[in-house]
């Protein structure tokens, strides 16, 4: 072994101490394509057992969708299985640039890059653009992959509460020193599904001379009335200035991402952003499954219109039930429990009713705001909806919880 | 240090990090970073604010969490790079 | 418009300076399945074209392996496209365990974790593993993602020269006060088609009681008797702590990576990994396809065999011809130009010839090292290989490289 006994000690006990934290995340294996039912085996070696699942980023059920795996399968027979090289030595098939120019007028932008993830298009993205002179103002719950791109940037770093326009207006005034500012925020954020303020962002952004970034992960398919995500929501198509997004949510789900916006800012990305030059192309079979998936959800908003059918449905069912759900019109549903304990027992007692969801507790949300985080998908059924709900309403009994508020529950449960 | 620079970095925390209508109380003892009041992501805009009022530079490895954890404990910090 | 008129302005002025520099990557659309020959249609519009394909990643030709396809297609029916999930969320299917489990008895390791591309691996595998008590010594011509990956890790960076394994032990020496050592290198470095002297390293890191971690991209599959990696070539398969390495090259070709290792590590990494927690699981297409591709391999050497005989054929005609090849085994052949002018005609004229190549020059590869790097694979049969040989002699002559 080439290092010492020290080391294997201090991992373990690293390991126990996340373990005795009630911190540990198990995985739970899927025998099953990815749907509204799947079947779980959970512990390992217990008997598999089918269950509703509701959360996955399966937005509009086009992970398991005939005409998507018809596409797909299309796609390895014609362009093959993989391309193994990075895009520009010979990683770009005729049918890359298709899929870019659709996503640039899905989008409605200038251009747009195709990233092997949206992860990676975030690492990309700040360095590329933005130097030393520069500001970054991002607001504070921006994805994490957004926060290591700006740790790779030498612009100066910047971040507003969140969603909190005022101290936003404060920043870029503080900023107004600096060559260029960039704006950065999630379109929706993932753990509360709340959606950012687009429009005043805009209009601060051009108050201020500023250019917009926005992560839409959590929305390209869906938000907006023809589903092309949170700027055609709040109104403000034309005025991003770079969109990044990921195929690997409600466009597909297998991988990919994407940088979308002007032309200049993609092009300077295609010539030097590190993961375009240094990782894999995507994959011919996913390019050619996505390109499917923008036809299917320009042709129609058949599938973004059930999803936001079954949204309030669910979002209704359970207020009424008596959970404390934040607010919102987004499938990202979150019931709040505040103490992680009660969550992961909330989760393993649905799960035993045949609901699969998973409680998420510190460091993934702040300390005291554990929930159960569940994402509602045009895939469900009414009926779907309808035993979920009588479910945690089973449950949310069985722990008393109905009807109380945040302090009632602290009250009972602690933090 | 003097009462003022205290009393400055607990008013720039408040304004900072705690919303308007909250009923969080910050004093020199407070738990910011491991009390989650204040992020390592966020902790960027305390590091800007107390280089930029003190006029020093706070090089990155001493910019932890722990040296950010309390007003006390920033205050230290601080005088290890003030210039008397 | 949000972007005023002075950004638009800047970025342009950008652009305009690489081509200047001609330093402006232009793409090449291929419209064909990647193989030993390709359809490319370059500059954009003109009439595609047929070309003998020596700059992919597909060392054993597995990207468009009937098998592999074949099993991607049963992946997609049995298992879906997607998962739309992290892994701990519910976006780990019993397949992705096999896929780690046959993984780890392939490498030789404890356990593995799947990341959706070994540059994601990088990125996540420093920081979730060390702290600023702890000291990372790298290789300087590490991969770019090691170095980001690096980046994002609190602990102390040491970089030794390339290859210079008296460097790396001085740097060993001097963090000895630090909690734990970490070196990190490239199995085969892609630049050069050398491997790092693997034997040599274990011995320091268990002298100086260091953790050892190789990025095993451009070997897994290939290198070693039965296409294990730069461990097995070098026999010190129970000696290296960590291995990275990508299924986007040798082993299919469309994506994903992994962190192969002991299993505390893994452990760690499964609890705390950034991309791990928060990026999309690997597609069930890209793991069943990534298991028949490793079951191949396990079945037979035979694709390792040709490519092994392949590159030495190239490696031995090309010297032979008058070239400038560095000294190796490897199925990248870098042939040294210098300088660079005369690398992107060559490379020009090359793709003239139906041989498409890459020119490497400054600021990839240092000033008056430019080359043309040459990739095998075991797609590639001796005709290919002959073509692309007299193709070099021509261009060569003509460009006064050699007589």
């Amino acid at each position: 072994m080439a290092y010492s006994e020290t080391a294997k000690t201090h991992y373990t006990n690293e390991l126990k101490g996340i373990r005795s934290g009630g911190l540990f995340k198990e995985e739970r294996f899927i025998e099953s394509p990815q749907a509204a039912r799947i079947k779980v085996e959970y512990p390992l070696g217990a008997a598999p057992k089918e269950v509703i699942n509701l959360c996955a980023n399966n937005y509009l059920g086009l992970s398991s969708h005939p005409d998507v795996l018809e596409a797909a399968r299309k796609g390895l027979e014609t362009r093959g299985y993989g391309m193994s090289s990075v895009r520009f030595i010979c990683g770009t098939q005729d049918i890359h640039h298709e899929l870019e120019n659709k996503l640039t007028e899905f989008l409605g932008t200038e251009d747009t890059i195709l990233f092997p993830s949206c992860m990676e298009a975030n690492a990309a993205i700040f360095e590329v653009l933005l130097d030393k002179d520069d500001a970054m103002i991002a607001d504070r719950l921006v994805h994490a992959s957004i926060v290591d791109g700006m740790r790779l940037s030498k612009a100066q770093l910047y971040n507003y509460k969140h969603s909190n326009m005022e101290h936003l207006e404060e920043k870029l005034q503080e900023t107004q020193g600096c060559r260029f500012r960039m704006i950065i925020t999630d379109g929706v954020f993932s753990m509360d599904g709340d959606i950012a303020k687009l429009d005043v962002i805009c209009d601060l952004a051009e108050k201020y001379n500023a250019m917009v970034m926005l992560d839409d992960s959590h929305a390209s398919g869906f938000m907006g009335k023809r589903g092309k995500g949170t700027h055609e929501h709040c109104g403000v198509m034309g005025r991003i200035d770079a969109i990044t997004t990921t195929l690997g949510k409600a466009l597909g789900g297998a991988a990919g991402g994407c940088l979308s916006g002007r032309k200049e800012l993609v092009e300077l990305c295609r010539q030097r952003a590190r993961p375009y030059l240094f990782s894999n192309t995507v994959p011919p079979v996913v390019v050619a499954a996505s390109i499917r998936v923008i036809d299917l959800i320009e042709k129609s908003t058949d599938r973004r219109d059930k999803l936001e059918e079954n949204t309030m449905f669910f979002r209704e069912q359970m207020t009424k039930a008596g959970f404390d759900i934040r607010e919102g019109v987004h499938p990202i549903v979150p019931v709040m429990l505040y103490n992680a304990k009660l969550a992961q027992d909330v989760a393993r007692d649905l799960y035993a009713e045949g609901i699969y969801v998973v409680g998420f507790f510190f460091p993934v949300v702040p300390q005291g705001q554990a929930r159960i985080r569940t994402q509602v998908s045009a895939d469900h059924e009414r009926e779907h909806l309808e035993k979920a709900v009588a479910a945690f309403t089973k449950v949310g009994k069985k722990y008393n919880i109905l009807g109380k508020k945040k302090d009632e529950i602290i009250a009972m449960y602690g933090v | 240090m003097s009462e003022d620079v205290k009393k400055l970095i607990i008013d720039y925390v408040k304004k900072e990090y705690l919303d308007e209508d909250s009923d969080q109380t910050i004093d020199e003892n407070t738990k910011l970073i491991s009390g989650g009041i204040v992020d390592s992501f966020s902790m960027v805009s305390l590091k800007m604010f107390l280089e930029k009022k003190f006029k020093i530079s706070i090089p990155d490895e001493k910019a932890t969490p722990e040296a950010f954890d309390s007003v006390n404990s920033i205050m230290k910090l601080i005088q290890e790079f003030v210039k008397p | 418009m949000a972007v005023h008129e002075r950004v638009k302005e800047f970025f342009r002025n950008e652009l305009v300076e690489l081509q200047n520099a001609d330093l402006f990557k232009e793409e090449r659309y291929v419209c064909s399945p990647q193989a030993a020959d390709i359809v490319v249609e370059y500059p954009p519009n003109a009439p595609p074209r047929r070309v003998i394909n020596f700059c992919a990643n597909n060392y054993l030709g597995l990207s468009t392996h009937p098998a592999v396809i074949e099993a991607a297609k049963k992946g997609l029916e049995e298992r879906g496209f997607g998962m739309s999930s992290v892994r701990f969320i519910c976006g780990t299917q019993d397949i992705h365990k096999e896929l780690e489990r046959k993984v780890s008895g392939f490498l030789g390791m404890d356990d593995t974790i799947l990341y959706s591309s070994c540059f994601d691996a990088n990125g996540g595998v420093f920081e979730a593993l060390l702290g600023e008590e702890d000291a990372l010594i790298s290789d300087e011509l590490n991969h770019a993602s090691i170095i980001d990956g690096i980046r994002l890790c609190k602990a102390e960076r040491h970089r030794y020269k390339h290859g210079d394994l008296h460097d790396l032990e001085h740097h060993l020496k001097q963090t000895q006060d630090k909690r734990f050592r970490m070196i990190v290198t490239d199995g085969a470095f892609s630049m050069d088609g050398v491997v790092a002297k693997l034997d040599e390293i274990c011995w320091l890191a268990e002298e100086y009681d260091a953790i050892l971690l190789v990025d095993d991209s451009h070997a897994t599959g290939f290198i070693g008797k039965t296409g294990r990696g730069t461990h097995e070539h070098f026999d010190v398969m129970d000696r290296v702590d960590l291995i990275t390495t990508t299924f986007g090259k040798a082993l299919g070709g469309a994506s994903g990576g992994c962190v192969s290792g002991k299993q505390f590590f893994i452990d760690i990494l499964r609890q705390r990994s950034r991309p791990y927690l928060f990026s999309n699981t690997l597609s069930p297409v890209v793991v069943a396809a990534t298991i028949k591709a490793i079951e191949l391999l396990e079945g037979s050497t035979h694709l390792r065999d040709k490519l092994e005989r392949n590159a030495l054929y190239f490696r031995q005609h090309i010297r032979d011809a008058g070239f400038e090849v560095k000294d190796g085994f490897h199925p990248i052949v870098p042939i040294m130009i210098h300088d660079a002018r005369i690398v992107q005609e060559m490379a020009r004229s090359l793709y003239d010839e139906g041989i498409y190549v890459i020119g490497f020059f400054y600021p990839v590869v240092p000033r008056g090292a430019a080359r043309i790097r040459v990739q095998l694979s075991a797609a590639h049969e001796i005709e290919h290989i002959d073509k692309a040989l007299a193709a070099f002699t021509k261009i060569g002559r003509k460009l006064g490289v050699v007589k």
